[in-house]
């Protein structure tokens, strides 16, 4: 039986979301100078393309947006089978003394994190790195914590969040799933 | 995510993979190209694995590629030459896969004379096993990044024409991209001297052209590959002159074909004989594409076999 799914935010709701989240992007580093937006494969990726398009209509200014993979440098590789698909990292640009902003779709246990941050290493030293999320669902497993988040939610342990993004779920929405034995 | 087309525990050749396999294992390929451009051309997944890499035969290339992968994913890499280890003193090769179990290690790469020798060590270690090479049998990563790089310049593989050009009999290279070829839906023909194509070779499902310059006519792309005279007791050809002017791959022949030919060479390479230095050097040769994605290929093999739960890879076959 599928379990009964609850829409958190519908579209619209996910653009009011991502059109504040780029206005406190650009406050947050007081500006666009020197800045890339970093998203996390896949869903944060296309997240990361809406703030830079609405950061272009806003302030006139086209940033750069690479793309992470933080598949190799997951911390449970050596438990999980079978393997887990990799999909492309896209940081042509050297990132020394830049400004960087990762982008995901949710925050969880902050393990994610944990392993961009590690990957970012291994592409050189920014000045400064902060975190975008659309949701934070709570429920950290590592002292992780995201700088702008669109919404907090309250989401027990076993239910999911998906963030359904239009380039590659149709539309956009956060949609809630409860636990399966629920 | 998941993949459902999981290696299970060793890559032996291609003739056992399925499509869907083969698939993934050309997918998960594509994102380790990228590694191998940054500054540090390093990633952390399979950190305090231990691979090491039995050559009972002489490698350059392979030995080295295999190496460059297995360090950019972080394994620590071991080098065992029969040549100054105690196979040289009469060891046999299951014995000294053993020993370097008791020292606790997780994959092996092994190259042998013996066609079948990967899979005898397969079936009698614990450890992953990757064929890099075993005698006429298969070079099942030399098989899939050719498949690599056709995929690259063509963008597919279904319908394409790929005509495997020179000493078949011997190669090892030849079956795994017969296999890999056919499985993956291209067309596959052989070109070379009867006495230097196997036995009924046509039941393969592949065509043989007994003329290089046919050949040239009905590919996409060649396939040339080394006439191995180390394997050779004599009697298989007339003179290297002779099979240069016969079944030599020149820009005189290629000229005039109707289309660009991509050509391809699995190295080392006898110029002069088998291909002509201003082809492999031209503007159509990928030889040199087929090293670079050949350490993205390996990289993928060793992430998708290496580690897991053996237990959970089992159930997830299921």
């Amino acid at each position: 039986m599928a379990p009964t799914r609850t829409i958190a935010l519908d579209a619209r709701a996910v653009a009011r979301t991502l059109r504040r989240m780029a206005d406190e992007v650009v406050e947050l580093f007081d500006g666009t100078d020197d800045l890339i937006v970093v998203g996390i494969q896949r869903r944060g990726v296309q997240l990361a393309d809406r703030l830079v398009e609405m950061i272009a209509e806003r302030e006139g200014v086209r940033l750069k947006r690479g793309a992470l993979d933080i598949t190799l440098y997951r911390d449970d590789l050596q438990t999980v089978g079978p393997r887990p698909v990799v999909g492309k990292t896209d940081l042509p640009w050297s990132i020394d003394r830049q400004r960087v902003v990762i982008v995901d779709d949710v925050l969880y246990t902050g393990r994610t994190i944990r392993a961009a941050l590690d990957e970012l290493a291994d592409f050189g030293r920014p000045s400064r790195i902060a975190l975008a999320v659309l949701v934070d669902r709570g429920g950290r497993e590592l002292p992780i914590h995201a700088d702008i988040v669109g919404r907090t939610m309250d989401v027990p342990a076993g239910a999911r969040v998906d963030v359904l993004v239009g380039d590659l779920d149709g539309e956009d929405s956060v949609v809630l799933v409860p636990p399966v034995d629920a | 995510m998941s993949t459902s087309a999981d290696l299970g525990k060793d890559l032996l050749g291609l003739e056992e993979l399925t499509t869907a396999q083969i698939q993934l294992l050309l997918d998960v390929s594509e994102p380790f190209k990228e590694i191998s451009l940054r500054s540090i051309k390093k990633v952390p997944t399979l950190r305090g694995a231990t691979v090491v890499n039995l050559f009972f035969e002489a490698s350059t290339r392979t030995r080295l590629s295999f190496e460059f992968a297995e360090k950019r994913l972080s394994a620590d890499a071991v080098n065992v030459a029969s040549s100054g280890s105690s196979v040289s003193k009469g060891e046999t090769l299951v014995d000294t896969a053993r020993n370097l179990e008791a020292m606790k290690i997780d994959m092996v790469v092994v190259r042998h004379g013996s066609s079948g020798a990967a899979r005898f060590l397969a079936q009698r270690i614990e450890s992953n096993v990757i064929n890099a090479g075993d005698g006429m049998h298969e070079h099942p990563t030399q098989g899939l990044l050719d498949l690599l790089t056709l995929r690259d310049h063509f963008k597919r593989l279904a319908g394409l024409r790929v005509c495997i050009c020179g000493d078949v009999l011997h190669s090892r290279v030849a079956r795994s991209n017969i296999w890999g070829l056919r499985k993956m839906g291209a067309e596959v023909a052989l070109c070379g001297p009867r006495s230097l194509l196997p036995n009924a070779v046509e039941e393969m499902g592949v065509t043989v052209f007994r003329r290089i310059e046919e050949a040239i006519e009905w590919a996409d792309a060649l396939n040339i590959l080394r006439l191995q005279l180390e394997r050779m007791q004599g009697g298989y050809i007339p003179s290297l002159r002779e099979y240069n002017r016969v079944f030599g791959v020149t820009r005189d022949k290629l000229e005039r074909a109707p289309r660009d030919v991509l050509i391809m060479h699995p190295g080392p390479m006898n110029r002069g004989v088998e291909i002509d230095s201003d082809v492999a050097d031209g503007p159509h040769s990928v030889i040199l594409d087929q090293v670079t994605n050949g350490v993205a290929v390996r990289m993928a093999v060793l992430y998708l076999l290496a580690g897991g739960n053996p237990a959970l890879a089992e159930a997830a076959k299921g």
